[in-house]
This record gives structure tokens, C-alpha cells and sequence, in this order.
């Protein structure tokens, strides 16, 4: 007899060293997420996860799925609470969506619009940040940048390069790149990489290819991102 | 340089105001008339205290970018702006577009004419042409039109709805889509699009023929009133098709004086700046373009319908080449450097988008897949087009990171600059009487403005109340008179 947990009242079967993430996304339970990739090790960070276990909050991506759990994930509070969370990396970074290329192909943007996240609600910090085009095939806007470390976890885990990593504390965090100069040209970086592939916003986009998709054939123009997470996706583009 | 009424002799004895400018927000505009004590005009000024930026903040963006980002420039025709930029970076890239691309393109601008004319004529100028421009001005509007003329109001809506349906197959969104790509498109026409819009379209041409009439007849009711409004001579700019055709979407340029002699012709824009320079004025943010042969003084000029109907050879569809004969002949050629005649030429372009996007509708290549190409990389790029208001330039330079590095565009409503400003200072002559200032009176100089269907009347869907100023100040620098109309069209002193 298999081990349950149950979300929001339904019973979820799981497996052993499992995470609560991973139990829910097999179940086609959508938990909202940003950091989490299930290629890539949790991690922890972005907390849109966020769940409450016997009235303790947890990252589902981390936490280990055990017998009897009861989780409450889809609750007016928890959503309000990921929805400040997501309007908080809006004005943290410059997202402009009308002018960028990953708009509709976006998960920030995406688990906004799942949010129910009407207006960026915190004055915008606007913060300088710099863009790096010195790589011939890519190019790097840390504007867009929420420091989800998938692309960190992905160089690191998958590329085996170590090109990415994150500088600095609190506010100041920030994308740094693994060469001498600290440019992406200068680095080993490959526009084949995995952590090419990885970026949930347009922070890392493969340059020459803008726009190439159309409005329509966009990841999330027909399906919202909770959707497409348990249904798989349904856009020409990936 | 200074024109005639452009800036007051001795200002010192003339109460000068200074209204602070705001970050533009397309849609605001303010005049300004300086007067002695006799009430004579001394200075006469059309302020456009718009400030974008939109120059310096693409710095730095890849140009990839570019077409999506500038296109917000403007609500009202952004598929021109698209374009243009894709135009410039099309050359950047080296490519020459297949002909998909190319055609689906032209459908897309087709569509953008059409609504942005549909627009600016039913919605902004009709009220004027249809009530008068002394009427009431609590029913001089498209709520008036709509219940005085129902039909012509619901043909307007129709046609604007159809040129945005255009846009939306063409580009995935009827506002800010994302259809022109560096290189081509990147999508085509499925038949199920292509028939949707097939299903309309000989009914936009009727309708669009019926725009035309009746901009004739009420043009020819009161030729010499029509003729006479706001009148001055001037040159004219648009881009020929290597024929000497109308075309919206490329050809060279061609500048005519105002004796309809060539003051050049077929020229490729991609050296534009060695024909077209720009004057920077202290009282405007926005510079005043004039061609470099005939000097600041006589070089300025016209650009958009007017223009163009006058400047083309031919126009290329067969109902708007019989219009355009029919006007050109008008009255000896009484028409073609009237001011209100940009309206009747606007209604005539119409017509050629409605009969252009039945041609095209019609052609296959639309359905093809061959939407791109590229070739050898350059570090700079000019698009220019014919926007629904006049030629539009966009001209970029890259850096080898593929970055853009500087960026110049001159939207169609700057090269019109010089020419509304003169508009204004005529109609001031014209209709002021120095005493006292009407409502009337403000919605001449307006009507003046509207008939270039600048961006800053449209932009802004102010349903013809753009914000607008008006003083009258006397010798003692005593303020005789005023009248605002805000951005919700009311007027007040």
C-alpha cells in the first residue's frame, strides 16, 4: 500500500525521498515555483512554494514528502502572500514585458498572471543593472534577473563549467560570471549549454532569435502556467 | 532662423508666457499668440513639449529588440514604427525579404493605414467637417456624428475594425504585436485567416469609395472656403515606388517645391541625412526638418496624404487612381496645397488600402512558409516608410556585440513641424479678430492642427479635444484673453 499525503484535502500518493514538490507535480497538483526545476536540485530560495504544514510554512521543494502530511497549499493567504512575493521581484529588476522577447514564454511573467497580480502594487526600484553582449550567441540582461540559480545549478550540475554563480548579499545579490574579466564572452560558455536552456525569465536568451515565435504559438498564450505545469507544454516553443 | 510670426521683433513689450513643458504624453499641444496693442498678431507659435526618449533608452538593447520596443512610440500606428525598425535592421542583417514576407508586411501596413485613416477621419475630423466649425460644440464630436449621421459612424467603427483585424492576423495582436522580424516575419497567413478576411473586404472597399465621396462632395460644396482655410504653398516629401507609383512600404524619396518641380527624386534613403537636416528651436522639443539644398528658410515641407497623392505618378489600385485624378484636376489644381485637403487625400489612401489588401488577399504567397532570410551583417540600419502621416525614418547603429548604439527617428508629424506651425499663424490671420477670443475661434486653429492628423491629436484617443491653449496678451503685457480645453475637451477661460 502506497504512502499518501494529502493537498488541500485530496490524497496524494508519493514515493520515498520524494519532496512534497515532487509528489504533487506527479499528481498534477500545481504548486506555484519559480526555483524549482525538477531536472535540477531543489533549492529553496524563491519561497513561491511556500506551503503550510500544521500551521508551520514550508518550501514544498524542499520538504520531504512523509505518511499522513497534510498540506495546505491553494489558500486565499498563501496566494496573496506568493503574489506579494512575485510583485516584490517585479520591482526588484527591470521586467519590462510589452518589449521583451520572453513575454508569453516567461514564468515570472506567467505565475504573475496566476497570481491574479493586477499591478506591480511596490513603488519600482529601478535598480541599475548591467547587460552583458559580449558573448557572440548570447545574450545577458541581469535587468531580468530574480537569481533563481537555475542557471548556477545547471553550468555547475549538468555543463560542468561553473560559469555562473551569485556575488554579494540581501539586495545586493547579484549574477556574476565565472572568466577573468567577468564577462560572458571571456567565459566558456556555450549557447548549447544546458544552462542556456534554463532561464525561467529573459534574463539568458540566445541572441539572433528574438520575437521568432509568434503571439499564439507562445508557451503561455493558450493555457495559464498551472496548466501547462502538470499538462505539459502545449507551445511550439520550449 | 525665424519665420514670419514665429517670433515677436521686440518681445520685450509684449507679455511673454512661458508655460512649463511636461514629459510628453502624445496629446498635448498649446498655442500661443503674442499681440500689440493695435490686437496684431506679433508671434504666433504651435508648442509641441513632447520629450519620449525613446533615442537614448534603446541604447544598449539588442536590435533584435528593436521593432517591438519602438513600436510603442505610438498606440495608433505602431505597425508603422515596427516596421521601419524592421526595415533598418533588415539591413543590418543583410537580408532581402522573400516574397512572404515582403507581402505580408504590406498587408500588415495596408491594415494599419486603414484604421489609423478610418480613425482620424470618422472619429477626429468628421465632427468639424459635418456640424461646422463654429457649431455647438456639445454635439461636435462622434457622439453628435453617431446620432446625427448613424450610418456614416457605424462605417467609420467598421472600417477601423476590419484594418485591426488585418493587424491582428498579421502581427498576432491588433495593438503592439510582433509580426515583423529582423529578416521577414514570423508568421504567415493560414487559408481560414486569409478567407476571414476575404469575407469583408469588398464591403470595406464600398464603404471606403463612400468615405471618399463624401469627403468630395463636402470639400467641393464650399471650394473656395475649403481651399482658402489655413492656405499656404509649400514643398512636399513622400517615397515613389521606381515607377513613380504610390507606396507605403518602400521606394525612394522624392521632394517636390511648390511648383510641383522635382527637387529630387528616387533617391535612396539610406543616405537620407545628406538631403533632410534638422533645426533645433529653443521654445519646442520637437526639431524642424528641412531639405539641405534649399536651406533652413526654404527647405521645410509637407508630408503625409497630401503629399503623397500630389508627389505620386500614379497610384497603383484602380478606384483610388480615378479619386486622385479627380482631385488633382479639381478646379484647376485649386486643392492640392490646401490644408483641409489632406483630408480628402487621407479618404483616397484609404481606398488604395482597401483595394491593395483585396490584391493581395488574393495572392498565394501570403500562405507561403519562406519567411526569412539574412545575409551579410552591417553596423547600421535606415528604414524608412510611408507611416498613415507621412514619412517615417528610423535609422540605427549597432555595435559588434550586436547592441544598438545610437538610434535617430524622425516621426512624420516632426517633418510636418514647420508646416502646422505656419497652418496656425495663417488661420490666426485669418480668423482672429483681436478683441476677443471664441470657442469658435479655438477650434479653427484646431481644425488647422487636425487636418495633418499630427500624433499628438491621435495618440491620446482625445476624440478631437486634445489639451490646447490659448492667450491673448496685450501691449501692456495685460493677458486680454484665454481659453484652455483640457483632456477631457471641456473649455474654460
Amino acid at each position: 500500500m502506497s504512502k499518501t499525503i494529502t493537498i488541500d484535502g485530496t490524497n496524494i500518493p508519493f514515493t520515498e525521498g520524494q519532496t512534497i514538490m515532487d509528489a504533487a507535480l506527479a499528481a498534477k497538483v500545481y504548486i506555484p515555483h519559480l526555483c524549482h526545476n525538477p531536472e535540477f536540485k531543489p533549492h529553496g530560495s524563491c519561497k513561491l512554494c511556500t506551503v503550510n504544514i500544521n500551521g508551520r510554512a514550508v518550501s514544498a521543494c524542499t520538504m520531504p514528502a512523509s505518511e499522513g502530511t497534510v498540506v495546505e497549499n491553494k489558500t486565499e493567504e498563501l496566494n496573496n502572500e506568493r503574489r506579494a512575493i512575485v510583485q516584490m521581484l517585479f520591482v526588484e529588476g527591470n521586467h519590462l514585458c510589452p518589449t521583451c522577447e520572453k513575454s508569453g514564454n516567461c514564468q515570472l511573467q506567467a505565475v504573475a498572471y496566476c497570481l491574479d497580480m493586477m499591478t506591480p502594487h511596490y513603488n519600482h526600484f529601478y535598480p541599475p543593472r548591467e547587460v552583458d553582449a559580449s558573448h557572440p550567441d548570447v545574450f545577458l540582461d541581469r535587468n531580468r534577473c530574480i537569481l533563481c540559480e537555475l542557471c548556477v545549478r545547471a553550468s555547475r550540475d549538468v555543463d560542468g563549467k561553473n560559469v555562473f554563480g551569485l556575488s554579494g548579499r540581501g539586495i545586493g545579490s547579484r549574477l556574476v560570471v565565472n572568466s577573468t574579466s567577468g564577462r560572458l564572452g571571456d567565459s566558456t560558455f556555450a549557447f548549447t549549454d544546458k544552462a542556456a536552456q534554463v532561464c525561467p525569465t529573459g534574463a539568458i536568451l540566445i541572441k539572433r532569435q528574438g520575437f521568432s515565435v509568434p503571439i499564439g504559438s507562445r508557451i503561455y498564450d493558450h493555457k495559464p502556467i498551472c496548466q501547462v505545469e502538470i499538462e505539459g507544454k502545449g507551445g511550439e516553443h520550449e | 532662423m525665424t519665420f514670419e510670426l514665429e517670433t515677436a521683433d521686440h518681445p520685450e513689450n509684449l507679455k511673454r508666457v512661458v508655460i512649463e513643458p511636461v514629459t510628453r504624453v502624445e496629446g498635448h499641444g498649446k498655442v500661443t499668440l503674442l499681440l500689440d496693442e493695435d490686437n496684431r498678431i506679433h508671434q504666433a507659435r504651435f508648442h509641441i513639449v513632447e520629450f519620449r526618449g525613446f533615442e537614448k533608452f534603446i541604447q544598449g538593447r539588442p536590435y533584435t529588440e528593436v521593432p517591438v520596443l519602438v513600436q510603442r512610440l505610438c498606440g495608433i500606428c505602431p505597425v508603422s514604427h515596427h516596421l521601419a525598425a524592421s526595415k533598418a535592421m533588415d539591413m543590418i542583417i543583410g537580408a532581402t525579404l522573400t516574397p512572404s514576407a515582403d507581402k505580408l508586411r504590406r498587408l500588415m501596413h495596408f491594415g494599419q493605414i486603414l484604421q489609423s485613416h478610418a480613425l482620424h477621419f470618422f472619429y477626429l475630423a468628421s465632427p468639424d467637417l459635418l456640424f461646422g466649425f463654429d457649431s455647438d460644440p456639445a454635439t461636435r464630436n462622434i457622439v453628435g456624428v453617431a446620432a446625427a449621421y448613424p450610418e456614416i459612424a457605424r462605417q467609420g467603427v467598421a472600417l477601423r475594425k476590419y484594418g485591426q483585424e488585418v493587424i491582428r492576423l498579421t502581427a498576432g495582436k491588433r495593438i503592439h504585436g510582433t509580426g515583423a522580424i529582423p529578416g521577414g516575419v514570423n508568421k504567415n497567413l493560414s487559408v481560414a485567416e486569409r478567407d476571414f478576411l476575404l469575407k469583408d473586404i469588398e464591403q470595406i472597399i464600398a464603404w471606403s469609395q463612400g468615405a471618399v465621396d463624401l469627403i468630395r462632395k463636402v470639400y467641393c460644396e464650399r471650394p473656395e472656403f475649403h481651399n482658402g482655410f489655413g492656405y499656404f504653398r509649400s514643398s512636399f516629401m513622400s517615397l515613389v515606388r521606381p515607377d513613380g507609383a504610390l507606396d507605403f512600404y518602400h521606394g525612394g524619396l522624392r521632394a517636390r517645391d511648390e511648383h510641383g518641380q522635382d527637387i529630387f527624386d528616387h533617391l535612396d534613403y539610406s543616405n537620407y541625412w545628406d538631403y533632410v537636416h534638422e533645426e533645433v528651436k529653443p521654445w519646442s522639443y520637437m526639431k524642424f526638418p528641412f531639405i539641405r539644398s534649399r536651406g533652413r528658410e526654404e527647405g521645410w515641407y509637407r508630408v503625409g496624404p497630401l503629399a503623397r497623392v500630389n508627389n505620386c505618378d500614379f497610384i497603383p489600385t484602380p478606384l483610388a487612381e480615378a479619386e486622385r485624378r479627380v482631385f488633382t484636376e479639381f478646379d484647376g489644381g485649386s486643392a492640392t496645397q490646401a490644408t483641409l485637403a489632406f483630408h480628402w487625400t487621407r479618404m483616397i489612401e484609404m481606398l488604395h488600402c482597401a483595394e491593395g489588401i483585396q490584391e493581395l488577399l488574393h495572392d498565394d504567397d501570403l500562405l507561403g512558409d519562406d519567411l526569412i532570410s539574412k545575409g551579410e551583417r552591417a553596423l547600421r540600419g535606415v528604414g524608412v516608410i510611408e507611416a498613415p502621416r507621412g514619412t517615417l525614418i528610423h535609422h540605427y547603429r549597432i555595435n559588434e556585440d550586436e547592441q544598438i548604439v545610437r538610434a535617430n527617428l524622425i516621426v512624420s508629424t516632426t517633418h510636418n513641424n514647420q508646416a502646422m506651425n505656419e497652418a496656425v499663424r495663417q488661420v490666426a490671420l485669418q480668423y482672429l479678430d483681436g478683441n476677443s477670443l471664441t470657442e469658435g475661434l479655438l477650434n479653427h486653429i484646431e481644425v488647422a492642427i487636425r487636418a495633418f492628423d499630427p500624433c499628438l491629436s491621435c495618440a491620446t484617443h482625445a476624440v478631437g479635444k486634445m489639451p490646447l491653449e490659448v492667450e491673448l496678451i496685450d501691449a501692456e503685457g495685460k493677458e486680454i484673453d484665454r481659453m484652455v480645453r483640457n483632456a477631457s475637451g471641456a473649455c474654460g477661460v
